[in-house]
């Protein structure tokens, strides 16, 4: 075993001993299959949450999103993100000829799955902000593709915003069934409907 | 049984886990032969569930097994991680808020290990004080540092009963194990296992007298099942099998009745506690809210053990003036 996949594993372990990581496959069976999992937003620890509760095979094929600038600043934070996670990396500047989810694109004609944020921001309390156009962008351009809406439950009592050391609290991730596109379906319709599928999970679980 | 009390300490424990074993290993079988007939929903339901449980004791006696193997270190630290999980659970299920974090970093992360050492390290004056009075008066404090003043004293309080009960209880157990009696020296697993034996005989004793007996429940808000003739049994059984187990202990046949009545007594008024905290926090088993946290039901499993252990403890310690 290599040194990412042994700091990996270790990662998992705290992980699932600090929150539990429950997976509940409501929708659909966790299977080897190229997926995009979209989900709600609250803590910096949603992302670990969602990789520790996915099978073990299944977790060197899922990517996260990272943001560029940030995420490779200093060796380590590049490292983690790179060696570990196997992060795709976003700039969050736009460049006028650049478009900003062609490394997602990328990625996905690869045959990787993704694990998206389609609020862009880390919510507070309540329901989750709209949704971005991205996974609207990315579900037409792969209709091939799963779309996976996922619920994260209880995370933002392990690490409220401004903290850095978690708490351990029980959380809960629940996995939705999958949703597509219809033919003809207009932008802004799509987004809601994938939104209230992540919510339709919280009372599901 | 005068002739089981002059075996040697390995043949005594041989024998000990030999019984514990082979009962359960009976109970299994029958457990097992049971379901292969025809049966109702409701006793398919109740067969599940003791299933569950019989699962339960299982894990439970292979883990005694190994941390008696092992010794006291390992089956300190193994105390340790089951009071760290019951602590989980037991907050997972009350509300804290913000304010609270660094008051439960500070019950994890430092309260709980450094019981544990003090626990290891055999300072039972120490271990006794240390989280009823330096972290009762701590808490509070680095919760006022959260500067949140809403429902303070009721939050304050739910954080100290997490404590008090997932990690002082428990600790008790392991220091059962290192406790040095007079003329009894490295037996202190047997302590530990009567300990254990008589409260779960209590709890089951009680459990099926509440069914059988349908008297009138103590307090119908808190539990149905609750009332004093079964609570009486379920002691009186506990009493009972503390009597039989005597010979592997340092106590006189009596003693060890008069123990076993009070471990088993205190275990099922524990129990009747959690179910009050239960009610308070809208489930009706700690397992139950399972499908959104995660949560396994270990706190259900490990409470009565909890509110027996400091209670056995200190009365040995008292009554032996160690």
């Amino acid at each position: 075993m290599k040194l990412p996949e042994a700091a990996g594993l270790l990662l998992a372990t705290i992980a699932r001993l600090i929150t539990g990581a429950q997976g509940h496959w409501l929708g659909a069976p966790p299977k080897a299959e190229q997926r995009i999992y979209f989900a709600n937003h609250q803590s910096h620890f949603d992302w670990v949450l969602i990789w520790a509760a996915l099978p073990r095979d299944l977790r060197s094929a899922t990517r996260p999103i990272a943001a560029r600038d940030y995420w490779t600043s200093t060796p380590l934070k590049h490292w983690i993100t790179r060696e570990i996670f196997n992060a795709v990396y976003v700039s969050r500047e736009r460049s006028a000829d650049e478009d900003p989810l062609e490394p997602l694109m990328e990625a996905l004609r690869h045959g990787d799955s993704l694990v998206i944020f389609p609020e862009g921001t880390r919510g507070n309390k309540g329901d989750p902000a709209s949704f971005k156009a991205g996974l609207f962008h990315l579900a037409e351009a792969f209709p091939e593709v799963q779309l996976i809406p996922a619920w994260i439950d209880n995370v933002q009592r392990v690490m409220p915003k401004g903290e850095v050391v978690p708490v351990p609290i029980l959380c809960s991730v629940t996995f939705g069934a999958p949703i597509t596109v219809a033919p003809g379906e207009d932008k802004r319709v799509f987004l809601d409907r994938a939104r209230s599928a992540v919510i339709a999970l919280r009372s599901a679980s | 049984m005068g002739s089981l009390r002059n075996l040697t300490i390995s043949e005594q424990i041989g024998l000990l886990f030999v019984v514990l074993f082979g009962l359960l290993l009976v109970v299994t079988i029958i457990a097992f032969t049971r379901t292969l007939r025809d049966r109702s929903e409701a006793e398919l339901a109740g067969h599940e569930q003791f299933k569950r449980d019989l699962r339960a004791v299982w894990v439970g006696a292979v883990l005694f097994w190994l941390a008696w193997v092992s010794g006291a270190f390992v089956s300190t630290l193994l105390f340790g991680v089951i009071s760290f999980l019951a602590l989980r659970e037991f907050v997972t299920l009350t509300h804290t808020v913000r304010g609270d974090h660094r008051s439960l970093l500070l019950a994890f992360f430092i309260v709980l290990p450094a019981q544990y050492v003090i626990v290891a390290t055999r300072q039972f004056d120490l271990f006794t004080v240390f989280i009823p009075v330096y972290v009762f008066l701590a808490i509070p404090v680095i919760s006022a540092f959260g500067n949140d003043p809403k429902r303070f004293l009721e939050r304050t309080a739910k954080i100290q009963w997490g404590i008090m009960v997932c990690v002082y209880g428990m600790s008790h157990a392991p220091a059962l194990l290192l406790l040095d009696l007079p003329d009894y020296a490295n037996r202190g697993a047997f302590l530990v296992l009567y300990l254990v034996a008589v409260v779960a005989v209590a709890q089951i004793v009680q459990e099926v007298a509440s069914r059988r007996l349908r008297a009138r429940p103590v307090a119908r808000a808190i539990s149905r099942s609750f009332s004093w003739r079964a609570w009486c049994a379920g002691a009186f059984a506990a009493a009972l099998c503390g009597g039989l187990l005597y010979w592997a202990m340092p106590f006189k046949p009596w003693e060890a009745v008069m123990l076993g009545l009070t471990a088993g007594g205190s275990g099922t008024l524990g129990e009747f506690v959690m179910k009050a905290l239960k009610r308070d926090a809208g489930v009706r088993s700690w397992g139950g809210k399972a499908s959104v946290t995660g949560a396994v039901g270990l706190l259900d499993r490990v409470a009565p053990l909890c509110f027996a252990a400091p209670v056995f403890f200190h009365s040995v310690r008292w009554y032996f003036g160690v």
